[in-house]
């Protein structure tokens, strides 16, 4: 009877056990009752006396035939096969086929009359001749208390209970006495007294309108056992202590990962997406999108053929899938196709040990590949936070121990002190989600970044994610010098780069021109200054024409002359010479 | 079922007069047991004369007998007519508790 696959301890001190066959209970107790002796099951009215021990005696004839005897004060044959049918006990199969028997032993207090002197002789022997009948192990009394008030001499009683448990032992059978809990003492009439050897009290707390039953082993003579209380369940299959210490961690794990819907969110996650059979814990305030991205992680695995179970405490499935159907999500193929199956109830609809129990229940039938809890919070709010805590716990390990992926939600109310009482939860996560909102600009924006995630290398950005009628779209948050900024703010930003940037490239255009400007005013000037020394070459070459024009005409009118006065014969041959002679002379 | 004692009913000046079916339940013939059978006896011949049947059972011997009639106390008698049935346990050593428990008063 061991699910979870975790060890029970043995018991150092040879203590033959006997094995009661309830899921939890043989963990507490090392292996289970005291074998060939009493114990004594002890607690308020409601609080599951007679299921444990009728559970006892069942689990005992089917699992470990054992036969029993079941000695019933307060409820008839009728009415107990009745009661534990609907656990799904079949007492009456077990009574044909000689497993169980039954007996229903009644006195009306205002029918018998007393007078002089007796014992519970016919008690014994009615007793013995149910064990001797079909040879049994187990035995049950329930409850036994109920003779003190049918029976008006107690000190005869008292007597005859002593004698009773002396008797029981020296059978040799494993007995289970229930009785009530009293105001000072275990039992209302003092049965501790008479059955030492291990007694287990069993309470039924009501905290916030919501009752948890809780087990705890006051007394184990001669054995180890976990002196803790234990929440416990009634289910569809009977009572199951959660011994949350008690499990080991030994689960497998797997290198598979997962992709979560979203392209950039897995890339966020060294690029992979999250591993397969972890737990990953999502928190975010109202209206940052959990469901959004929880829907999104269940289509993804509908996408992959796989089978996803989503446990809705605030929305009902309809509501889902209408909601996801405006982002684009179409969640109802999913569900004709027997792919995804979701499973709405309110919190308050019953304590948290029924939620667990049915939600194993649900795990166990339809065999999901992804689990979402949305939100978990929801459920924690139904019982204290080491209550809670234990439930996830639970429900972690069960999870991983069938390598079921798990998302859950959580919903904070902002501010850091809710993150940090999220904490104590987080540590049980394998990877965490944070969902943000940031307000400013006269508008509310979503980003999201990723707090830890086991064993892979993860982003440490944060992500502005929108969701649109598309689906969701993660995106760079601009990251500067004021700080991130998303929305409105983060396109304003961009424009304003934009802006810079065009401004910059108008400048330079203007730079640019003016330069051009330059070089041509620059070459204007040369081609002035080039156009000047023109003219004045040029005015040097006429001058200088003129200069030698004038000359000749002077040598021709010093020759006129000369020839004139006669003084040169040569006149005409060399005009130089003669000049130059005519200058000598 | 062994028949101690019946008598024909004699007293005919009783009109309500009907047999008393009387059931002792006993355990072996322990002391608690033989006086109370005597105590019963010695009450019927006063009261019930020749309109009685005691029936004893033997638990020892007849163990599935206890059942029916809800017997844990020994020793215990069973009035089991005239009905309603009524339950007597102890040795019957207070003759006027067992009238009582009888419902003889009335009669007696």
């Amino acid at each position: 009877m061991n699910k979870n696959g975790a060890k029970t301890i043995p018991s150092p001190i040879l203590l033959p056990k006997c094995r009661t066959g309830i899921q939890g209970l043989d963990e507490i107790t090392g292996g289970g009752l005291p074998q060939g002796r009493p114990t004594l099951v002890c607690g308020g009215a409601g609080c599951g006396k007679t299921l444990l021990a009728t559970e006892f005696l069942v689990r005992g004839a089917v699992m470990f035939d054992e036969p029993g005897v079941l000695m019933a004060f307060e409820e008839t044959e009728k009415e107990l096969k009745a009661n534990v049918a609907s656990l799904g006990f079949n007492l009456d199969g077990l009574v044909r086929r000689k497993k169980i028997v039954v007996d229903y032993v009644h006195i009306e207090r205002s029918e018998v009359q007393e007078t002089g002197e007796y014992d519970l002789e016919g008690l014994f022997v009615r007793l013995g001749h149910a064990i001797d009948s079909i040879g049994a192990k187990r035995v049950v009394l329930d409850t036994l208390e109920v003779l003190f008030a049918s029976l008006p001499n107690e000190a005869v009683l008292r007597a005859e209970l002593r004698r009773l448990f002396r008797w029981l032992k020296d059978k040799g059978v494993t007995a289970v006495i229930t009785a009530e809990r009293g105001r000072e003492q275990l039992t209302r009439h003092g049965l501790e007294e008479y059955v030492s050897d291990c007694v287990i009290l069993l309470d039924h707390r009501v905290n916030d309108q919501i009752a948890t039953r809780h087990l705890r082993v006051v007394k184990y003579r001669g054995a180890l056992h976990g002196t803790n209380e234990f929440p416990f369940l009634i289910g569809e299959e009977g009572l199951s202590v959660l011994p949350i210490t008690s499990l080991a961690l030994n689960h497998k794990v797997s290198n598979e990962r997962i992709a979560t819907g979203i392209p950039r969110l897995d890339a966020m996650l060294g690029g992979r997406g999250f591993f397969r059979g972890s737990s990953i814990l999502l928190t975010g305030t109202a209206g940052t999108g959990k469901t959004i991205i929880s829907s999104n992680f269940a289509h993804a695995a509908g996408q992959r053929g796989e089978r996803v179970l989503f446990f809705s405490f605030e929305e009902s499935p309809n509501q889902i899938i209408r909601n996801m159907h405006s982002i684009g999500l179409r969640l109802e193929p999913m569900v004709k196709r027997g792919l995804l199956r979701f499973h709405s109830a309110r919190p308050s609809l019953y304590g948290l040990e029924m939620h667990l129990a049915t939600m194993f229940k649900e795990i166990a039938a339809f065999k999901p590949h992804v689990v979402i809890v949305d939100p978990l919070t929801s459920l924690m709010e139904l019982g204290t936070i080491s209550e809670g805590k234990g439930m996830v716990t639970r429900l972690i390990d069960y999870l991983k121990a069938e390598q079921v992926t798990t998302l859950f939600t959580s919903l904070t109310q902002g501010g850091h002190a809710l993150q940090q009482s999220e904490s104590g939860m987080s540590s049980l996560m394998d990877a965490w989600l944070l969902l943000q909102d940031f307000e400013g600009n006269g508008e509310r924006n979503r980003v999201l970044y990723v707090l830890k995630a086991r064993g892979m290398a993860h982003s440490n950005q944060i992500r502005e994610f929108l969701i649109s009628n598309h689906g969701i779209d993660v995106v760079d948050a601009y990251i500067g010098a004021s700080g991130v900024l998303t929305g409105s703010a983060r396109v304003a930003q961009g424009d304003l780069e934009k802006a810079a940037v065009l401004a910059s490239q108008q400048e330079a255009a203007q730079l640019k021109r003016e330069v051009e400007r330059k070089r041509k005013a620059l070459e204007r000037q040369i081609s002035d200054l080039r156009a000047d020394y023109e003219s004045e070459a040029s005015e040097l070459r006429r001058i200088a024409e003129q200069v030698g024009t004038r000359t000749l005409l002077l040598g021709t009118e010093r020759a006129a002359s000369g020839r004139l006065r006669q003084a040169d014969a040569k006149v005409g041959t060399s005009t130089r010479g003669k000049s130059r002679n005519g200058r000598k002379n | 079922m062994k028949a101690k004692a019946l008598k024909p009913a004699a007293d005919s000046r009783r009109k309500t007069a009907k047999l008393w079916q009387l059931r002792l339940y006993v355990m072996d013939q322990t002391p608690k047991s033989v006086t109370a059978l005597t105590n019963l006896k010695k009450i019927c011949e006063t009261h019930l004369k020749g309109r009685y049947r005691i029936t004893v059972i033997d638990l020892l011997k007849q163990p599935h007998l206890a059942k029916g009639d809800q017997i844990l106390a020994i020793p215990t008698v069973v009035r089991k007519l005239p009905m309603p049935v009524r339950t007597i346990i102890g040795n019957l050593t207070d003759a006027e508790r067992v009238l009582i428990g009888l419902d003889l008063r009335a009669e007696g």
